[in-house]
């Protein structure tokens, strides 16, 4: 498989991700939409990941080249994790001080 | 073509098709269930690419414990279905313009680049995605960002119980 087919799922899957943050209103969707960009990014991290590994099996049997990818995409998840905890939180005390999840109610810094 | 290469098009086809369907849903309990199934196709890309580990976690971290939280808050906060203020369509339209240009510039991008032509995926085969490898350069040498980890978790536990809190 061409890596170039990955390349472009991923980006469709990112493209998507950039549309819902532009066009929704929802605070939680908008944030869902992070989500799925952020897993656009790791799939792609995987496929690099292999494609590098593939190339590195040509000339040693038993490398691990590649793996560090995969530790990062780990990573990602972790940190992935612990983000979506303190953004549901903000976001359940924006519900609370305002009965809405409409983003367009946060432009209070904006004077 | 082998059957891993044959089964690339439907997940992708499903990825892309649940991933606007996130978007079109008017509901979000059903932009969240959509979600999750893009989180199943991704990981079902993850054992095409034989990255196991990764596709367990996907579906453990993401499908179960974090779309779990958003469904939580969601019918926490009791949203009607058509309450939420739909922007105007210009926004709408120029929002989507900006995402497919985006999309195409990338493309276009990518179609051109000299370092990526002819370059193959390793699919099925390779066992750095297996648990004994990752879990050696895991507790190897990354041992010091794996337990920084930790310490993230606690901050945010603690931040999101403050902001809660109050």
């Amino acid at each position: 498989m061409s890596i170039q087919y990955y390349i472009i799922l991923c980006l469709t899957l990112f493209s998507i991700g950039v549309v819902g943050v532009l066009t929704r209103r929802n605070a939680i969707i908008v944030f869902m939409c992070i989500e799925l960009m952020l897993n656009a990014v790791n799939l792609l991290l995987v496929a690099f990941s292999k494609m590098y590994h593939g190339a590195a099996l040509q000339s040693a049997a038993n490398t691990t080249a590649g793996i560090d990818a995969q530790i990062f995409v780990f990573f990602i998840m972790v940190v992935a994790a612990a983000e979506v905890s303190v953004g549901l939180a903000i976001i359940v005390m924006m519900y609370r001080n305002t009965h809405s999840v409409d983003i367009n109610f946060l432009n209070r810094l904006k004077n | 073509m082998s059957t891993v290469d044959i089964l690339f098009y439907p997940l992708s086809a499903f990825a892309i098709v649940s991933a606007t369907m996130v978007l079109i849903s008017k509901n979000p309990i059903h932009s969240v269930l959509w979600l999750i199934l893009v989180f199943f196709a991704i990981s079902g890309h993850y054992i095409l690419l034989n990255a196991q580990f990764l596709a367990i976690v996907n579906i453990i971290v993401y499908a179960g414990a974090i779309m779990v939280l958003f469904l939580f808050v969601i019918m926490l906060m009791n949203i009607k279905k058509d309450a939420e203020p739909q922007k105007q369509l210009l926004v709408k339209l120029t929002g989507v313009i900006a995402g497919g240009s985006l999309l195409t510039l990338l493309i276009a991008v990518v179609k051109q680049t000299a370092q990526i032509q002819n370059k193959q995926v390793l699919l099925k085969e390779g066992t750095i995605g297996l648990i004994h490898p990752l879990g050696k350069a895991l507790f190897s040498d990354y041992v010091i960002p794996f337990e920084i980890s930790s310490v993230l978790f606690l901050s945010a536990m603690v931040g999101a119980v403050i902001i809660g809190k109050k």
